[in-house]
């Protein structure tokens, strides 16, 4: 890595020339929403971790298009990490036991081509 | 259990997002013996009955489940640790939670990834002003997540994988080099 770290204000600033203004390119409605159950039991399953595979995901493939959010526990905590989807028009699905492997094929498999990854379901809520 | 003191603060400091708060700052003081944390608030406050009774892990407001163990959790690991825990608070004011922990106790867990713990904060609560000061001895780092969202150009840049991974490395940067 010969690469210069992120330091000062000004090394965020000039990141933020590189990747241009890609956030406003489109609407809230046309994103496809991540949500992340971030309570304790969540944090406690891996949720942040799942949240670190999600950006890194998101910044390997370039997508700009989806909002990631989070959410406090549903009271399915035996099922923590629980990562849904919703795509622009689509019901929610939520998938269970989540691990940062998961993600990448969340993302591949659902976000980016809308097939829901079976394996990892956990319900659907219209 | 949280396995880390990172942990412990995400789960703090989103009692205070659920208390309607728009500004928490959290602090931690690692110069002496002991290493200090504190997440303070200005959501609604508890009156001095709930503030007794949070610690018990069987209270909590939510209804989804029956226990409460976020704070619980932190007063037991602070109490091992040879540490104190306490929380104040004033209706309409806003809560204090701090806690202390011997760095000699064999049973102190590491700091932790605290950049990323910063960065699922700013993501998850964009409407609140995040302030963090790490001290260390005489160094110190402080963020400022609505300072950070300007120097991005304003708006809910986090969104953006890019940015909310270049203010992680930001963080990380300087937190390392209050260690050097």
């Amino acid at each position: 890595m010969t690469e210069k770290k992120i330091r000062s204000l000004d090394d965020l600033r000039k990141l933020k020339e590189k990747t241009g203004d890609l956030t406003s390119a489109r609407s809230e409605d046309d994103k496809v929403k991540i949500i992340l159950g971030m309570g304790t039991c969540g944090i406690a399953a891996g949720a942040r971790e799942i949240m670190n595979a999600v950006l890194k995901e998101l910044e390997t493939r370039k997508l700009h298009n989806v909002a990631v959010e989070t959410t406090g526990c549903i009271g399915m905590c035996q099922n923590e990490p629980l990562l849904d989807v919703i795509r622009p028009g689509e019901p929610r699905i939520t998938y269970c036991l989540v691990t940062p492997a998961d993600v990448t094929r969340i993302i591949s498999e659902h976000v980016v081509n809308g097939r829901i990854v079976q394996d990892k379901l956990f319900g659907r809520a219209d | 259990m949280l396995e880390d003191l990172s942990h412990h603060i995400l789960d703090i400091a989103e009692n205070g997002v659920n208390a309607g708060a728009d500004e928490i700052s959290i602090s931690i003081d690692d110069s002496g013996d002991m290493l200090l944390l504190s997440v303070r608030d200005n959501g609604r406050g508890m009156t001095e009955e709930t503030v007794k009774a949070v610690v018990n892990p069987f209270y909590t407001t939510r209804t989804e489940r029956r226990v409460g163990l976020g704070l619980p959790f932190l007063k037991q690991l602070a109490e091992l640790c040879g540490g104190v825990f306490s929380v104040s608070s004033e209706p309409g004011r806003g809560t204090q939670v701090t806690a202390s922990f011997l760095k000699t106790s064999i049973d102190v867990p590491p700091l932790g990834d605290v950049p990323s713990t910063l960065m699922t904060l700013f993501i998850g609560y964009p409407g609140i002003a995040w302030k963090y000061i790490h001290r260390r001895n005489e160094k110190e780092f402080s963020a400022d997540s609505v300072e950070l969202r300007e120097t991005l150009g304003g708006g809910n840049v986090f969104l953006e994988p890019a940015l909310a991974l270049g203010v992680k490395e930001y963080i990380e940067t300087n937190i390392d080099e209050l260690y050097e």
